[in-house]
């Protein structure tokens, strides 16, 4: 390798727009051989339209696409393939029904004459990508059967079927493990050391900081810098996306306490929860924390009406509360903001006013009718209160920012006034300043008396926003923490089983 | 760009695309041939449509639920040869009413199958499109049916008669497209309608009741096929027992061609009219231009094809999918 290395792959100020959006505006990017480099940026900075772009899902109005310094067009997904530039997409593209082999080489089997497959080269081929990566699978697996981690490897098998020049993670560690990810990392660093230049977009800023080697950083679809990972640390990259700082100290102002308004006792859903009680006081937040599958949004899905306990009571100001549909508990004054955003929250093809007001659409008739003063007056209320920006209550959820959509989803609850609202997974692929917002809301409404229960998998979130911590573990719940109690240390063990006796042993 | 200038013709297109796919051929064929654009030929046409128009009505509450009608053909030969049947037996005014609960009763049992029991409305309606067939065919003997005495009833005022120069027909499809306009744009039902299909499990988590929703969208396409099989009955005052076969198909061709989605969650009561009215007048101005009957199934059908195409090609600014 020549000391004087050519880019493996240049974006020179490509410019997209869209019916009254500039999406990209004059985006420059360079990719060096062997180099893992990060893209960041809010939701909507332009990281997905650059991409498509690259990919050649979009054409660019203007500017140039250079791979190895030749300037280059991208046709459609297969064409950049074939050019050396190959995707590894969030939303994992593979045909579950097919062994691994014939995803790897997906549309491009191996032929003999009369255009028959040519298996046993497929087969040899693929084993020989796979033991590459070192995976414990073989051709012949079916996709369906793998872990979501395995899948993803799948798909970087696929890319390895080409001469890759660079190859794209988009949010790649979105579901995986720890042991996962460190498998993934493994694989990015040799694909490194054999001159492939990495494009690595995530969200978090722990990987960010563990594996690439530059951070280039999107805001409103403009470029606005390009920093060398060993140098900056979290809160320079962080103003350069949001251009401020974030505070994401541990939360310190409680409010006054009020009465219990939702109790829980002895609570059992089969094999995925048992014996769960606890208390919940108006003007607090309770975190629930723990790994994916201790039972967490389950038992908020029973409280919720979606899944009926097959033991314990639930109690609501004291009395004892059956819950057997969402109907039910939303009539009984429980809320849920769900933790699949857009499968779950919104009708994504649905208004803003509308998804705000469809959980009390009953109430808001005039005669027979659906009153749109009514409605259009509770909006506006709760997207001033929200601070939610939207051009206007016509514009469809879906065209909305991720922050803004969790604020509707929010707000939807909010003018019921229910009694408890219960929060899963409140900032879920929602941007880092629009996480602040959400983050200072949920203390927002404790301080108005609403009782809140925040569910997440992300730590300091919880240690941010909750007055007291329930830890589970295994459809358990291990221990109880008050804000001042609680470490990052006891929390972790108490996820893990670990009593404190063992870890002091 | 080809790209480029098809989204700005597209912009326009997307919004309006159905009206000026509906005026070209207007045009067209009036250039063809002037009988087309005569008024009784107008009439004559939407009046023929108006059976067709009433069925669609219906289906578009259960398309934008996210289900699919493929009972309603032979549902509506049900109700017309029940009501036929009736009326010497009974009378008209009991025979109405009670062929009107009969094809109810068959729109609660598919509604309750596809909303409570959560099956495939593909399946459930293409069972019941034969079962249905069948009970019409037990029922009949076989045989086709008619009114012993054509001349003393008033049952042909339906079908046959005018009111204030307007044939019943069409005043029939009109009222019903404007109350079923309202129940869908204006009422909290209408809007349920949308949530559900749109999302249905966003509907459920915001407390809306997905299976009743859905039922009630098959009680209202049976009660639009019960009035259509009265419409087709009087209209003749006798009937094959095979007489609406194949409308399972015009119908939702119809909610189709007025860009109603099959995935649920779009789609108007007036754009069916539309899509109704468009595949009205292109198989009458097919006829006028002296194209062979039999032939029409077969442009119909690729004009239809060609309307998905564009409204798919113009949502994503491609003729042709990139990905795919």
């Amino acid at each position: 390798m020549s000391t004087e290395q050519i880019p493996a792959l240049r974006l020179e100020n490509i410019v997209k727009t869209f019916p009254g959006v500039r999406a990209l505006d004059g985006v420059s990017f360079t990719v060096m051989p062997g180099e893992v480099h990060a893209l960041m940026g809010e939701n909507g900075a332009g990281k997905s339209t650059l991409m498509k772009v690259l990919g050649g899902i979009h054409q660019p109005n203007e500017g140039q696409i250079f791979i190895e310094e030749q300037p280059t067009v991208m046709n459609s997904p297969l064409d950049a393939k074939a050019k050396g530039v190959v995707f590894i997409h969030q939303e994992l593209s593979l045909a579950d029904e097919l062994p691994v082999a014939e995803n790897v080489y997906l549309g491009e089997l191996p032929r003999k004459s009369f255009g028959r497959v040519d298996w046993s080269k497929l087969h040899a081929d693929t084993d020989e990508i796979l033991k590459r990566l070192n995976v414990g699978f073989g051709p012949k697996d079916l996709v369906g059967d793998l872990s979501i981690a395995n899948k993803q490897m799948v798909e970087i098998a696929r890319a390895l079927t080409v001469d890759a020049k660079a190859v794209i993670f988009d949010e790649p560690t979105a579901s995986l493990t720890d042991a996962e990810k460190s498998v993934l990392f493994e694989v990015i660093e040799d694909l490194k050391s054999r001159g492939v230049g990495i494009v690595y977009i995530s969200h978090r800023m722990e990987e960010i900081f563990r594996i690439s080697d530059r951070v280039s950083v999107l805001r409103d679809g403009q470029y606005r810098g390009t920093l060398e990972t060993a140098d900056t640390n979290e809160d320079e990259v962080t103003q350069l996306m949001i251009g401020r700082s974030l505070d994401l100290s541990r939360n310190v102002q409680h409010g006054e306490l009020g009465a219990v308004a939702l109790e829980v006792r002895n609570l059992s859903c089969g094999n995925l929860y048992q014996d769960i009680s606890f208390q919940v006081r108006e003007g607090e937040v309770v975190g629930f924390y723990g790994l994916v599958g201790a039972g967490r949004t389950e038992i908020a899905e029973t409280l919720f009406g979606l899944r009926d306990p097959t033991a314990g009571t639930i109690l609501l100001d004291g009395k004892e509360t059956t819950i057997h549909s969402p109907i039910d508990a939303i009539g009984a004054g429980i809320s849920l903001v769900p933790e699949d955003r857009k499968g779950q929250g919104l009708v994504l093809g649905m208004n803003c006013r509308d998804n705000m007001t469809l959980p009390q659409v009953d109430d808001m008739t005039a005669g027979p009718f659906v009153s749109d003063g009514a409605e259009v007056a509770i909006f506006d209320q709760y997207r001033d209160k929200l601070e939610i920006k939207t051009p206007g209550w016509k514009q469809l959820v879906g065209n909305l920012s991720g922050g803004n959509q969790q604020k509707i989803v929010i707000g939807k609850w909010l003018s019921m006034h229910p009694r408890v609202l219960i929060v899963d997974e409140p900032t879920r692929g929602i941007d880092v300043g629009s996480k602040s917002e959400i983050h200072k809301l949920i203390r927002e409404l404790a301080g108005q008396g609403y009782a809140v229960i925040v569910i997440s998998s992300e730590m300091p979130e919880v240690l941010h926003v909750s007055d007291r911590i329930i830890a589970m573990f295994h459809g358990r719940i291990t221990r109880t923490f008050t804000s001042d109690e609680v470490t990052e240390d006891n929390l972790v063990q108490a996820i893990s089983g670990i009593t404190p006796e063992q870890g002091a042993a | 760009m080809a790209d480029t200038t098809l989204k700005s013709v597209g912009g326009f297109l997307a919004r309006q695309g159905i009206l000026v796919a509906f005026a070209v051929f207007m045009i067209g064929f009036a250039l063809a041939n002037e009988r087309f654009v005569d008024i009784d030929n107008i009439l004559g046409v939407i009046r023929s449509s108006a059976i067709l128009g009433v069925m669609a009505l219906g289906v578009t509450f259960v398309v934008i639920s996210g289900n699919l009608d493929l009972s309603v053909g032979s549902m509506m030969s049900f109700s017309t040869i029940v009501v036929l049947d009736l009326h010497d037996k009974i009378g008209p005014e009991l025979a109405i009413p009670a062929m009107f609960g009969m094809t109810l009763a068959l729109g609660a049992l598919i509604g309750f199958l596809v909303g409570y029991l959560r099956l495939n409305s593909l399946i459930v309606t293409l069972g019941m499109l034969s079962a249905i067939h069948g009970l019409t065919l037990t029922y009949s003997g076989g045989k086709n049916m008619d009114i012993d005495d054509k001349q003393g009833t008033w049952f042909g005022f339906f079908g046959q008669d005018e009111v204030l120069g307007m044939p019943v027909p069409i005043l029939i499809f009109v009222l019903l497209a404007a109350v079923l306009t309202m129940l869908l744009a204006k009422t909290p039902f209408g809007r349920k309608v949308y949530a559900v299909g749109g999302n249905g499990v966003a509907a459920t988590f915001s407390g809306i009741p997905r299976a009743r929703t859905v039922f009630f969208c098959y009680i209202i396409s049976s009660f639009c096929v019960a009035t259509a099989g009265l419409i087709q009955a009087s209209r003749s005052l006798g009937s094959q027992n095979t007489v609406g076969q194949g409308l399972e198909l015009e119908v939702l061709a119809a909610v189709i061609l007025g860009g109603a989605s099959l995935l649920g969650g779009s789609g108007t009561v007036i754009k069916t009219v539309i899509g109704v009215l468009i595949l009205g007048f292109i198989q009458n101005g097919l006829l006028l231009i002296g194209l062979e009957f039999y032939f029409q199934y077969v442009v119909t059908w690729a004009i239809i094809i060609l309307a998905v195409w564009l409204d798919i090609a113009v949502k994503r600014g491609h003729l042709w999918s990139p990905i795919a």
